[in-house]
């Protein structure tokens, strides 16, 4: 650890709180449930094109039509009538820090976002309820053609960018959360980065749900032009509420030639968010993708972000942890497509149940017809904490090429009382050995992570530990 | 006061019993080795003392600083300067060396030590211990040979500076230069606030940390205490002869092992 790392560790130590709530001022009188009627409202009240206006409208009916769920986790108490689709929150646009409300600073400063930070953050994304309140980038990045924008802001700025690519990773009818997305979706952000760019500091977003019963429907699209190379780093923490809430965003990557994107996010929803999330990326010849994603929070997960790999050469790496506490169910995994010849894949799952806890690996390599000299590597770990936690693996593959290379490693692991002991015999209380062990097992995964994230994920498990240990 | 006070200390897991009324007293300012042949009971003694859940104490008294040991966890019993290097310490994955012993140190002395004196502090034990300095970066013992476990044990010893340390046959596994490394580390913390307990079948380490007193462990029980002369006497003939000599001894009745 250097000092930055430990100045952080203790920063997140002090002022981390959880469970509150601004009173945001919204902009329209909300309702509840979706509709044409609110799909219209939504398109109206941002100012979009027509053309925007008839993909949601055509995507609401593609949701209306697509059957629930017949596979995963249980979602059926998730009533999608009691749910507000859309919130604005009136006037919190800024260009600069200066001008972002001190209310809206007071959040994030409870949400333990130290304030030195800010200056290696450089630029920060901030979505606060259903849009952005502050946005900025960096002079350089301006310089060399990156744009970084809300999505909404993209709309009309860069119309014809956008809409080359919207959607087209990521169809309305995918899956019915897709669907859902792209009829009300708000928010997220928009990133393009020009041939041969390399944006040194990570793209960072923090967002996070406030208001009851909200629905978080953001729709990210990264283009990494052909030579480039950028790090996209998203997190967020949800106050607590009773009432059942949805988060369902989608996230659409596209990397060209040569090219290479890592997109890393935390999440850590409050326990009573439905989380539903389609990430995927497309990677073009010789290009990379890498996913880094974890999930601490919400009371269920289905998230399973894919690399289609369709240029010759092609790689893509996913690096998924899961935490599962009293309650949680964490449908977590990862999904590689190889469409190209030679292309590689690598997927890393670490999962920890604790409690009644459950938390999963689901994924899929799939190697189709003409994709020769293929190359997957799946590992999934699991770490069970208690007797009555649970771990599930769904490892579907399906090769159609004979000189593919697949391999499937799993294991699953107890905490065992001879590590215990050994750490406790240094002093250490069996809770803090406890997070310690675990905080080893993800190491792998959170060496990856950007600092702050790191040590919010230690942090929390901690925190989960104590609770279910102590 | 005695430092360390064993008392008639009958121990063992829950289907056997491998301590047959070990008593030992060890004052600050002392080595002792304890000796043996193998499977004698000396581990489980290491091991009582430490508090490993998996060896149960049947009767007798431990104490240590004044304190019952046997009503102390493991971590308390560290906190109260116990310390014991493991003869076979476990892997902790993921866990550098560096930051499990800051984590530990803190918790020893509850002080928070700046990072950048913390890592002064451990690059010169390191040095002292002929170790790179990116040892301290490698994770806690996974895929050490037997010999870097030993070198990682004696590096806590010297970071933690405990009050009274077991050593759990801190020997095995190590040539000739890094025994001479290790015997060097305990040499250079003998004080008189400080104690030693050694577990060794070998009287290798003692030709270079020379104990105040040596006792000989048979069958779960210390049949036969002396100076450091002993150690060379044992390394001569061997253990047979003690345990023929005091096969004879008053022990225990067999009921009174089952207690």
């Amino acid at each position: 650890m250097d000092e930055r790392e430990i100045e952080a560790l203790k920063k997140s130590k002090e002022g981390y709180e959880y469970g509150f709530a601004d009173e945001a001022e919204y902009g329209v009188t909300p309702v509840k449930g979706l509709s044409e009627e609110v799909v219209n409202q939504i398109a109206d009240i941002k100012g979009e094109p027509a053309w925007m206006r008839e993909f949601r409208l055509k995507a609401l009916k593609i949701f209306q039509r697509k059957p629930e769920l017949t596979w995963g986790p249980d979602i059926s108490p998730l009533n999608l009538d009691d749910i507000y689709y859309y919130l604005k929150p009136k006037g919190y646009y800024a260009h600069s820090w200066d001008e972002v409300p001190e209310r809206i600073k007071r959040t994030f400063q409870r949400l333990g976002i130290p304030e030195a930070e800010q200056k290696f953050l450089a630029g920060v994304e901030a979505q606060y309820d259903s849009e952005a309140v502050y946005g900025r980038l960096k002079n350089q990045w301006e310089e060399q053609g990156v744009i970084f924008e809300t999505t909404d802001q993209a709309v009309k700025q860069h119309p014809e960018l956008l809409r080359d690519y919207f959607a087209t990773v990521v169809k309305p009818d995918d899956n019915r959360f897709a669907a859902l997305n792209s009829a009300v979706w708000s928010g997220g952000s928009f990133v393009y980065i020009p041939p041969g760019v390399t944006v040194e500091i990570p793209l960072q977003a923090y967002f996070r749900i406030n208001a009851r019963s909200m629905g978080q429907f953001e729709r990210t699209l990264i283009i990494a032009d052909e030579g480039s190379f950028v790090h996209y780093v998203e997190g967020c923490t949800a106050p607590v509420y009773s009432v059942e809430s949805l988060h369902s965003g989608v996230i659409e990557v596209i990397v060209k030639r040569g090219a290479r994107v890592r997109y890393s996010t935390v999440q850590n929803w409050s326990s009573d968010i439905y989380n539903l999330v389609t990430q995927r990326a497309i990677a073009h010849e010789d290009a990379t993708m890498e996913w880094v994603d974890g999930n601490l929070g919400s009371k269920v997960t289905m998230k399973y972000p894919a690399v289609v790999m369709k240029g010759r050469g092609a790689r893509g790496e996913i690096l998924s942890i899961s935490f599962a506490g009293s309650g949680q169910h964490q449908d977590a995994g990862a999904k590689l497509i190889h469409l190209a010849p030679d292309t590689t894949g690598r997927i890393t799952s670490k999962s920890i149940s604790v409690a009644d806890g459950r938390a999963g690996y689901r994924g899929l390599v799939q190697v189709l017809p003409g994709a020769t000299g293929c190359k997957a590597h799946v590992e999934c770990d699991a770490l069970l904490m208690n007797r009555e936690s649970r771990t599930d693996t769904y490892p579907y593959i399906d090769v159609h090429e004979p000189d593919a290379e697949v391999a499937h490693e799993a294991r699953v692991s107890r905490v065992s009382e001879e590590q215990l002991f050994y750490l406790m015999s240094r002093g250490i209380s069996r809770t803090e050995a406890v997070s310690l062990v675990v905080s080893g097992f993800i190491q792998p995964i959170t060496k990856e992570l950007p600092l702050e994230y790191a040590v919010e994920l230690n942090r929390l498990i901690q925190m989960e530990m104590e609770e279910s240990v102590g | 006061m005695p430092m360390l006070e064993i008392d008639n200390l009958y121990a063992g897991t829950e289907e056997v019993t491998i301590l047959h009324g070990v008593s030992l007293t060890l004052d600050a300012g002392e080595v002792h080795a304890l000796m043996g042949p193998n499977a004698s009971g000396k581990s489980t003694l290491a091991k009582a003392l430490a508090g490993d859940p998996g060896i149960i104490v049947k009767s007798g008294k431990m104490r240590f600083m004044g304190k019952d040991l046997s009503a102390l966890n493991p971590d308390e019993r560290a906190r109260l300067g116990l310390f014991l290097s493991f003869q076979y310490p476990p892997e902790v994955p993921g866990v550098t060396i560096a930051s499990f012993i800051r984590t530990a140190l803190h918790e020893l002395t509850g002080e928070e030590t700046s990072v950048l004196s913390y890592y002064a502090e451990l690059k010169e034990k390191l040095k002292q211990l002929e170790l790179p300095e990116d040892f301290a970066n490698r994770e806690l013992h996974v895929g050490f040979s037997g010999g870097e476990k030993k070198r990682s044990e004696t590096l806590q010893l010297a970071v933690f500076q405990p009050k009274l340390a077991i050593l759990d046959e801190p020997d095995s596994g190590l040539d000739i230069d890094a025994l001479r490394i290790v015997a060097e580390s305990v040499n250079a913390m003998r004080s008189p606030e400080r104690a030693f307990l050694i577990i060794t079948h070998y009287q290798r380490i003692l030709n270079y940390i020379a104990p105040d007193r040596v006792h000989v462990m048979v069958d779960g029980r210390i049949v036969h205490s002396g100076g450091a002369e002993l150690a060379k006497e044992l390394e001569e003939r061997g253990y047979d002869w003690i345990k023929q000599e005091f096969a004879g001894m008053a022990l225990p009745s067999e009921e009174q092992d089952t207690r």
